[in-house]
């Protein structure tokens, strides 16, 4: 080699070295090192959005920080007015909302917020070009429209009483989103919003930093930079709060546990509607007969899964509504009794064989359960059932897979699930229980078909009274316990570490969900420093 | 050596063609399905009809050949085409990234070529010394040792125990911007794992070509005729026994890359790594399409550069016969 083609060599490796660094995109303008402020916030959270636009998703059940929606939800979840002025005025027919907008609102960029912007996000939602995921949750509206500059008008296609709770959803500024591709332009990635905090950076995969806006319509909020760390691991999230990189975490049971004895630490449990179930089937002829549900909803121990799996921070599920909810239809608790569910199989004429699994006709009492890999508090849910079951003399196989291997035998085979949805009842027991959408996707999964179901169903989500709303669906809870397609066994309490440096501290329900908005920082803009 | 170029650089359009229709195909046949990866947790409460809709958006309910047609022939106008899972044009996805494992990696190459020629060099100097069987066994050693288990090692002792070395990422966790120093004290972590785990061939290759070269005619001839052993051993035998070194140099890439993806991911690093394993797992064509025919005329270059390289330093060699 010679010298000249060595030195050629060593430019061109510090060319490419150059061009590294000169492709880098964050900027770098000299300050930094921001965590410990006393006005800085960092926390880690377990899961990143794939986008952040609202009109692909993004933040649809409220509280999105970047964004405001036509309301919001207080701390014990019900509506207040954001960017509305107040609360909509609801025709009589319930098929009409009036929303009149609050004065003075703008953008971070500067511009005005306007009805404009209003129309713009729910038309380009319905729009069947854009890949929105969650469009069905507007399924009752038929058109927005535009009255004056202060007012929009909501039209439905039928009453839909919880409609108001779907106008948590953020509003998009038809200045920037409306003049790319909805699906894949630069809005996705750096989303301009009336809300507390402007993004400042999002590097994907690692951390989503914001500051605050100051002139933010609700007042600028005290803290001023905050961080929102994505590290999916829960051990390494634990690891990273221990050492003080992060001011809170949220925590599974066990790890959260070994942070009691920290004294500059405090640990808050959030009250979830997060529930896990078993479905099963009505097309396989052992999960489909009623006295094997019946027998399996009583044999399974659902105490002992709360203390055993969640280390206390649960309660026993017996529907998709907490027992805690008001409502919850009170009665249809049901009691662990291995005896009554031995004599109702007996009943029916499952006899117990000689390996202890009950047979009938000759068909053994046995199925499929799928719980999605990697998950572990679906597997040991999925033990616990199948453990259960066993002692009543059901056999459950318990496996693993991929929603891509667990989807196409969702027809016959039980799968362990989980939702839950805080905001209406309408929200899950729609799409879990009406038979309309029997197989729909990953909706009614068991493909439950009772009509008493589908009309408590129906009516309680076309009248606003609510007393009316309570009837039916307490109707739906007790014909899900008289018949249970699905067995309810727990919901799960969300458990966060926090610095002791902010006072009040609060949550609010949470959603099966784990967005952004869960946990302590779910109004981090009002948070006041400790001292 | 032009010509040498030309041809290469010929040959390589098939290649590349070959190599995107092959993972074309290999995602298609893959289990996961790029509707639900698109749609995440809101796609297990979307109608069938929606996701439906989504799948004819995104275009991924044509047949395969057609949607490698329709790729190819963006790419060629230069529209690399959106990433689904990421939600932004191709090339903007790879370009705020790409630098970031520029920089990863080509630290951690010349970190591994000059520490592994100078360790090369003091174990060629006295084969069977103490020195040299420590440094032989040490690379024995590392070439077993997967890049990734390095990495948590490394976290391990640096970061938890000694606590000297930021875990990961590209600055502090509460920090807003990147600044120099901050970029500085958060790659040298990810840099030295990816180089030690390179370094084993190079201090391996170097001892054996230096220590070949010291016992050859020239070299004993120059000790003859009194020569010093400084001399000897930058002139004579470094020159000669280097050569295998440039082969390697070229050679290494692919294991370079590998081995570049497996240290971001430990180490957060927001390099193309973990648009990779994204790409992949979700089944987005276009970036995982990108993002091969990247890695591939990464690896063409490596091998164009060595051979270059090698003619270059050893005419006798020749470009390509």
């Amino acid at each position: 080699m010679t010298a000249r083609s060595i030195r050629s060599a060593a430019a061109a490796l510090a060319g490419t070295m150059a061009f590294g660094a000169a492709a880098c995109s964050t900027p770098s303008d000299g300050k930094g090192g921001a965590a410990g402020a006393q006005d800085s916030a960092v926390v880690g959270i377990a899961y990143e959005p794939e986008s952040l636009s609202p009109l692909l998703g993004y933040g649809k059940d409220g509280n999105s920080k970047i964004f405001d929606g036509l309301l919001t939800h207080d701390a014990d979840m019900k509506l207040r007015p954001a960017l509305a002025a107040k609360l909509p005025e609801v025709s009589d027919d319930g098929r009409t909302y009036t929303y009149t907008l609050r004065d003075g609102v703008t953008f971070s960029d500067g511009k005005p917020f306007t009805a404009d912007d209003v129309v713009f996000t729910y038309e380009t939602i319905l729009d069947e070009k854009t890949n929105n995921a969650s469009k069905a949750e507007l399924d009752a509206l038929e058109k927005v429209e535009k009255k004056d500059a202060r007012t929009v008008v909501f039209h439905l296609k039928y009453a839909y009483a919880p409609f108001a709770e779907r106008t948590v959803l953020p509003i998009a500024p038809k200045h920037i989103a409306g003049k790319q591709d909805v699906n894949t332009g630069s809005f996705t990635t750096h989303p301009v919003g009336t809300g507390p905090y402007i993004l400042t950076n999002w590097s994907k995969g690692e951390k989503l930093t914001f500051k605050a806006n100051p002139h933010y319509w609700g007042g600028a909020p005290k803290v001023k930079n905050f961080t929102m760390a994505i590290i999916k691991d829960d051990d390494v999230r634990a690891t990273r709060l221990r050492s003080g990189d992060l001011d809170g975490a949220i925590l599974p049971p066990n790890l959260a546990a070994t942070f009691k004895s920290a004294k500059d630490m405090k640990t808050l449990s959030a009250k979830t509607f997060d529930y896990r179930n078993v479905t099963l089937p009505t097309a396989n002829e052992v999960t489909g007969d009623k006295a094997v549900r019946r027998a399996l909803d009583i044999a399974v121990d659902r105490k002992a899964m709360v203390d055993g799996i969640l280390d206390g921070a649960g309660k026993p599920a017996y529907g998709p509504v907490p027992t805690d909810s008001p409502w919850f239809a009170k009665g249809t608790e049901r009691v662990h009794d291995l005896k009554k569910a031995e004599r109702i199989l007996d009943d029916a004429g499952w006899k117990k064989g000689e390996n202890g699994i009950r047979e009938k006709d000759g068909r053994p009492a046995s199925f499929k359960l799928w719980y999605l890999a990697g998950d572990k508090l679906r597997q040991e849910h999925a033990l616990a059932f199948a453990s259960d079951a066993k002692k009543a003399g059901i056999e459950v196989k318990v496996e693993s897979g991929p929603w891509e291997a667990i989807q196409p035998n969702m027809k016959t085979d039980a799968v362990l699930a989980g939702g839950g949805s805080p905001a209406d009842p309408d929200f899950d027991q729609y799409l879990l229980l009406h038979s309309s959408l029997a197989g729909d996707g990953f909706n009614n999964m068991s493909r439950y078909d009772n009509p008493k179901v589908d009309k408590a169903l129906v009516d309680a989500r076309r009248t606003d009274d609510k007393a009316a709303r309570k009837a039916g669906y307490d109707t739906v809870q007790r014909e899900l316990a008289d018949d249970p397609a699905y067995i309810f066994l727990t919901h799960i309490d969300h458990l966060y570490v926090v610095k002791d440096r902010w006072k009040d501290l609060t949550t609010q329900v949470e959603p099966h969900d784990h967005g952004l908005a869960s946990g302590p920082w779910w109004n981090v803009e009002d948070w006041q420093p400790a001292k | 050596m032009a010509r040498m170029t030309g041809r290469r650089a010929l040959l390589a359009v098939p290649v590349l063609l070959a190599v995107t229709l092959g993972v074309f195909a290999v995602a298609a046949a893959a289990p996961f399905d790029p509707v639900k990866a698109y749609a995440g947790t809101a796609g297990l409460t979307a109608s069938q009809e929606n996701l439906d809709q989504i799948r004819h958006n995104l275009g991924v309910d044509q047949p395969l050949l057609g949607r490698w047609w329709h790729w190819l022939t963006g790419a060629l106008t230069g529209d690399l085409g959106d990433s689904a899972t990421l939600r932004a044009p191709v090339s903007q996805v790879i370009g705020e990234r790409i630098g970031w494992s520029v920089l990863l990696c080509a630290l951690a190459f010349v970190i591994a070529i000059i520490v592994g020629t100078l360790l090369g060099v003091l174990a060629a100097r006295r084969r069977g010394s103490l020195l040299d069987r420590a440094v032989t066994s040490a690379a024995y050693t590392l070439e077993a040792a997967p890049p990734f288990w390095l990495g948590l090692l490394a976290v391990w002792l640096f970061a938890l125990k000694l606590g000297v070395l930021p875990a990961g990422g590209l600055t502090d966790t509460g920090s807003e911007v990147a600044t120099a120093g901050q970029i500085a004290r958060h790659v040298v972590l990810p840099a030295l794992v990816l180089a030690v785990s390179q370094l084993p061939w190079f201090v391996l290759y170097v001892r054996q070509g230096v220590g070949d070269a010291l016992e050859e005619d020239p070299v004993r001839g120059a000790r003859a005729r009194g020569l010093s052993e400084r001399t000897v051993l930058l002139r004579h035998a470094l020159r000669s026994g280097l050569l295998p070194v440039l082969t390697l140099i070229g050679s290494r890439v692919p294991e370079l890359i590998t081995g570049a993806l497996l240290v971001e991911t430990v180490f957060s690093w927001p390099g193309i790594a973990a648009a990779t394993v994204q790409a992949a797992t979700s089944v987005d064509f276009p970036l995982l399409a990108a993002l091969t025919v990247l890695a591939t005329a990464a690896v063409l270059v490596g091998n164009l550069l060595s051979d270059l390289l090698y003619g270059l330093a050893d005419p006798r060699v020749g470009f390509d016969g």
